[in-house]
């Protein structure tokens, strides 16, 4: 599984990038879904997030999830490609896959990827 | 080899059923409003005949085989509904006839209500909502006009067991409810403590499915029920497991306050490949003047001389209707005579050999498939589609297989607190015969799984068609079969 | 009679199996003082006096097929359902087929309803069907969770014509009890004369959809492309409620650029069965395709590289998205689509165009000749297909007893729906009311006006 070490991450298996602001869903997430077909941007340029609140909603063959804003902030840019192509959110979840890009700075809260590595271990049981 | 679709085998030219010519003058056709061309498919009668034949080939039904698909009770589908429900009395009424001119419709929606109440312990019922799902979205709505109509309006919060049918949540969110998961205890009943806590003044109701979807009787049922009241909620029961409780126990009689009943599980009306169903509602005293309206009542008393005459009624405070006209009617005509049949006597058999049927299997599957809660189940049982021993064989692997056995696979990936469920029902009309034939099966699977592993990964291998790509399916959507652009006038 | 199979050995054996020792054991967990209630319930029958009970309840109606000639319609129409249907229907792999969850062993369900899907396409102009809603009703209530699930909230009004059908609205009304909908133009009091212009003023930047129907209950036929163009500039969806048997006659309400089609397709094949089982189709476009609810059939292959069907985009549906889900929508009304299928396929082309000149050309050589009753009149000028009002000289109830007597059901009483049509008749006319029998009903209006 690949957890990079540059990112921060959630309980809720979204990934934050610190130094672009991007945030999308973990690797682990994607491998949970399986084969994504459907992603949907549910927040729009200009909107304010806070933690918990939805950003998207997607949907793979066999599930569904919800992805949640990690950290506060204004969304400034929106991966308007994604719903053309979900697959990416399999294939390239830290890259392509990216969601959305807030302008925050505080990640404090989220794990880093040490943490998130033993988090992911401990629910395999 | 595959059966064409219907637009494959459409011939210029071909007709089918035609009709005769006008018999009136012919009326001026308002030009600009017409279509310019149909594009239905065009075949001789005999060819669309032998195309669903062909098709009809392809299905496995319970007419064909055992069908142990836990929450569904598949069971045997008599034939003489089949011919009561066609009877030209029934079929050819119309809704909106007079009410003296379809008494015989009226007494027998009036009967049924009479006698669902009986068997569930109801005061008040209603036959309109079309399915299981129709009929919680007009439990809950209920509910909620109970609450308000006594000003309560700060209850927002609908209880539900983690085990519960997707439907339950889903219907509360369609009257804007907050969900709140309540979790299972070690012995598969409603954490009593955690229910507890759940409960305050913003409870609006617990939905309980009793049986729960894995096939056990609360033990705490009583009291479960006490602790939602006590904090002023109502407690929805989902009738889809009712087929363990007939002549067994009333839900109305524990304190259950609004149910829906599924026809089409316990009351036999047929599956018809995904409907039509039928989701009557029964209710407590305290909610009768919310039942969705027109409900079948008397509307002149009886004389000396003549016999009640039947109509509509409307609640007082009724939540209004659920749908168009009366209910399923056709589905309501099968389930009388199917109660009709089977009487009180009857009634509490099919429970008895439900359960009986049900616990059969799990005896002999013990040693050999896991099943979470070892304890007298009730129609059905949920067991574990996995073995230590057997790594990378999923409950999937398992259904699969149970395809070359000839059998219908079980519910799998349902109810979601278990790890690679299995949720067998088999039901009271399958012998003893079939249920060997059965176990016998999942047997020999198990021991497949953990010597030729790859048997099953790969399964089904006997069907006419093997396992779908259904990334595919979903990602190159393909949803017609016919496009504008592919046809040619 | 039942249809349990056991033998008392074969129990003894199994309860042996289990580890009890009777029947009751199996209960301990049932609380004592509720177990095994007396039901007060009549004692058995047996099939042959069960076939005798029910057949004796049929006679105690009248149908439309050997006791009345039928001018009602109203949402539910009499046609001819041809004899190869039922045979189908009847087959045992149709109608006892679960939910085609496994497609392995459930192609010929998951074929027929992808055929299903694709006809319906056809007959509404849109791009894609699901497998069904419960009814027309039902189905309209679907179309406003789905705009409003597709505006994500943003929008909360739902605009729908009053000359939509009085038990549609009446659904819709229920539905939005729970939700955050409003709704708006459901007035009966409002001017019927009006046309669909008269929806214009209420569409704002807060409507999600507007609802209108094809034909209207009042059997009007209206253009709606202008109101679609014009809700859709105000960033609005359009649903049109539409009469299938109309469709095969009448411009798509896909051509007039309808968001969203749907309605009640009881007249292809299926019975009038007092009110139910129905269906409803729905059909939108391919990019609304994922706020739609209801089963979809999509077409794959399977690993032996054969070309199937299977139940797609599953993930919208609540077993999956719970709470989440757009809709609490379980079961379509698999066995009517079917016979829908099978009546689009045996008729094809040709036959059902028949059907809709006949209704049209029968409907308005009734109209034709009731206007020309003194004291009767049809109420609207604006074109219609197979229903029409008629202003009436007496009440409609009276009129309708006197129908009865001559064997004859009459339309449906506009008054009690509509204020300001007290004294209307909404006559229907199908393939199946010959010449004779309208000039009948004409005689009879005409006899009852004199008296």
């Amino acid at each position: 599984m690949n957890i990079p070490s540059n990112l921060k991450y959630t309980k809720t298996d979204e990934w934050f990038d610190p130094a672009t602001g991007a945030t999308g869903l973990s690797d682990y997430a994607q491998g949970q879904l399986s084969d994504i077909v459907f992603v949907e941007i549910v927040v729009a340029v200009g909107e304010s997030l806070a933690p918990g609140k939805a950003i998207a909603s997607v949907e793979s063959v066999k599930a569904a999830a919800e992805t949640y804003a990690s950290v506060s902030g204004k969304v400034v840019a929106v991966n308007e490609d994604l719903s053309g192509n979900p697959e990416v959110l399999n294939t390239d979840p830290y890259g392509q896959g990216w969601m959305v890009k807030v302008d925050a700075a505080d990640a404090s809260g989220l794990m880093d990827a040490a943490a998130y590595a033993k988090y992911c271990e401990e629910r395999a049981h | 080899m595959t059966e064409p679709t219907i637009y494959e085998l459409s011939s210029p030219g071909r007709t089918g059923v035609t009709f005769p010519d006008p018999d009136v003058p012919l009326a001026k056709l308002p030009k600009n409003l017409l279509r310019k061309d149909l594009p239905l498919p065009e075949l001789a009668e005999v060819d669309v005949v032998r195309h669903y034949v062909n098709l009809s080939k392809y299905n496995y039904s319970v007419d064909g085989g055992f069908y142990p698909l836990g929450s569904c009770t598949m069971k045997y589908n008599p034939k003489i509904n089949e011919d009561t429900a066609r009877l030209p009395g029934f079929a050819f009424t119309h809704p909106l006839q007079p009410v003296e001119t379809v008494q015989g419709n009226l007494i027998l929606m009036y009967t049924l209500q009479e006698w669902l109440k009986e068997i569930s312990g109801f005061s008040a019922l209603t036959l309109q909502p079309a399915a299981g799902a129709h009929g919680e979205l007009t439990g809950v709505l209920i509910m909620r006009a109970y609450h308000k109509d006594r000003g309560d309006n700060k209850r927002v919060k609908m209880l539900i067991p983690d085990s519960a049918h997707g439907t339950n949540p889903a219907s509360s969110a369609m009257s804007n409810l907050q969900v709140v998961v309540v979790p299972s205890d070690a012995r598969g009943n409603v954490d009593l403590a955690a229910l507890k806590a759940a409960c305050d003044d913003t409870t609006f109701g617990l939905m309980l499915t009793n049986p729960n979807t894995l096939g056990l009787f609360d033990e705490n049922l009583e009291q479960v029920i006490k602790i939602v009241h006590d904090c002023g909620g109502l407690v929805y029961g989902d009738g889809a497991n009712l087929n363990a409780l007939l002549g067994i126990m009333r839900p109305g009689d524990v304190g259950i306050d609004v149910m829906h009943y599924n026809l089409h599980k316990t009351f036999s009306t047929p599956h018809g490949g995904g409907g039509p169903g039928s989701g009557p509602v029964g209710v407590t005293e305290k909610l009768a003047d919310f039942l969705p309206g027109p409900l079948v009542g008397i509307v002149e008393e009886s004389t000396d001389d003549e016999p009640p005459l039947f109509g509509f009624v409307t609640p007082k405070k009724t939540i209004g209707r659920v749908k168009a006209f009366h209910g399923h009617f056709g589905m309501l005509v099968r389930a009388y005579t199917y109660i009709a049949m089977h009487g009180p006597n009857g009634l509490r058999q099919i429970s008895e050999y439900a359960v009986l049927n049900a616990n059969y299997i799990k005896a002999r599957l013990k040693g050999v498939y896991t099943v979470p809660f070892d304890r007298i189940c009730m129609h059905e049982f949920v067991t574990e589609g996995q073995w230590a021993d057997a790594p990378g064989i999923r409950a999937l692997d398992v259904a699969k297989r149970l395809m070359d056995y000839n059998f219908h696979p079980p519910t799998n990936y349902f109810p979601l607190i278990v790890h690679e469920a299995l949720m067998i029902e088999p039901t009271e009309t399958e012998n003893k015969g079939t249920l060997d034939d059965f176990v016998e099966a999942l047997l020999k699977i198990a021991v497949e799984a953990k010597t030729t592993p790859d048997l099953l990964h790969e399964a089904p291998h006997k069907t006419p068609f093997g396992r779908m790509d259904e990334v595919k399916a979903a990602r190159d959507l393909v949803l017609c079969c016919w496009l504008p652009e592919d046809y040619e006038k | 009679m039942t249809y349990i199979p056991h033998s008392p050995k074969e129990r003894e054996a199994m309860l042996a199996a289990i580890g009890v020792k009777s029947l009751e054991d199996l209960f301990k967990d049932i609380p004592a003082r509720h177990r095994f209630p007396k039901l007060d319930l009549p004692p058995a029958l047996t099939e042959m006096e069960a076939a005798a009970e029910l057949g004796e309840l049929s006679l105690g109606n009248e149908n439309v097929r050997t006791d009345l000639v039928s001018f009602l319609g109203a949402g539910a129409y009499n046609h001819y359902i041809p004899a190869a249907l039922d045979h189908i229907l009847r087959r045992g792999e149709f109608y006892t087929a679960y939910t085609p969850y496994q497609p392995e062993i459930s192609q010929g369900t998951l074929q027929a309803i992808f055929e299903y899907q694709s006809l319906i396409c056809a007959l509404t102009g849109m791009e894609v069907s699901n497998a069904s809603h419960y009814d027309g009703a039902t189905a309209v209530a679907e179309a406003a969770n789905m705009a409003y699930a597709q505006f994500r909230g943003k929008r909360n009004k739902v605009v729908i014509s009053p000359t939509v059908h009085p038990q549609y609205r009446a659904t819709m009304r229920t539905y939005v009890q729970g939700m955050s909908l409003e709704l708006a133009g459901d007035d009966p009091k409002a001017d019927l004369d009006a046309g669909p212009e008269a929806l214009e003023v209420l569409i704002d930047e807060n409507t999600a959809l507007v609802i209108v129907q094809y034909p209207d209950f009042f059997g009007r036929v209206y253009d709606f492309t202008k109101l679609i163009d014009l809700a859709h500039a105000r960033g609005a969806l359009v649903c049109v409620a539409a009469n299938p048997t109309a469709l095969a006659l009448f411009k798509t309400p896909g051509e007039m650029g309808a968001d969203i089609v749907v309605g009640e397709g009881q007249p292809l094949g299926i019975p009038l069965s007092f009110g139910g089982p129905y269906l409803g189709f729905f059909t939108t476009r391919k990019q609304y395709i994922h706020k739609m609810a209801g089963r979809l059939v999509g077409e794959t292959v399977d690993n032996r590289g054969q070309r199937a069907f299977v139940l797609t985009l599953t993930a919208r549906e609540q077993h999956i998205k719970r709470e989440r889900a757009i809709s609490n929508i379980c079961s379509n009304q698999g066995l009517l689509a079917l016979a829908a299928a099978l009546y689009l396929s045996l008729l094809g082309q040709t036959g059902l165009h028949q059907v809709a000149e006949l209704c049209f050309h029968k409907a308005h050589y009734a109209a034709e000749k009731i206007s020309r009753v003194k004291g009767y009149s049809t109420c609207f000028e604006a074109p219609f297909f197979h229903e029409f009002s008629v202003c009436c000289p007496m009440p409609v109830v009276e009129i309708n007893d006197h129908l009865l007597e001559h064997g004859i059901l009459g339309g449906y009483d506009l008054g009690q729906d509509y204020p300001s049509l007290k004294d209307h008749m909404l006559i229907a006319v199908t393939e199946m009311n010959t010449k004779e029998e309208i000039d009948a009903l004409v005689d009879v209006l005409a006899e009852v006006e004199h008296d």
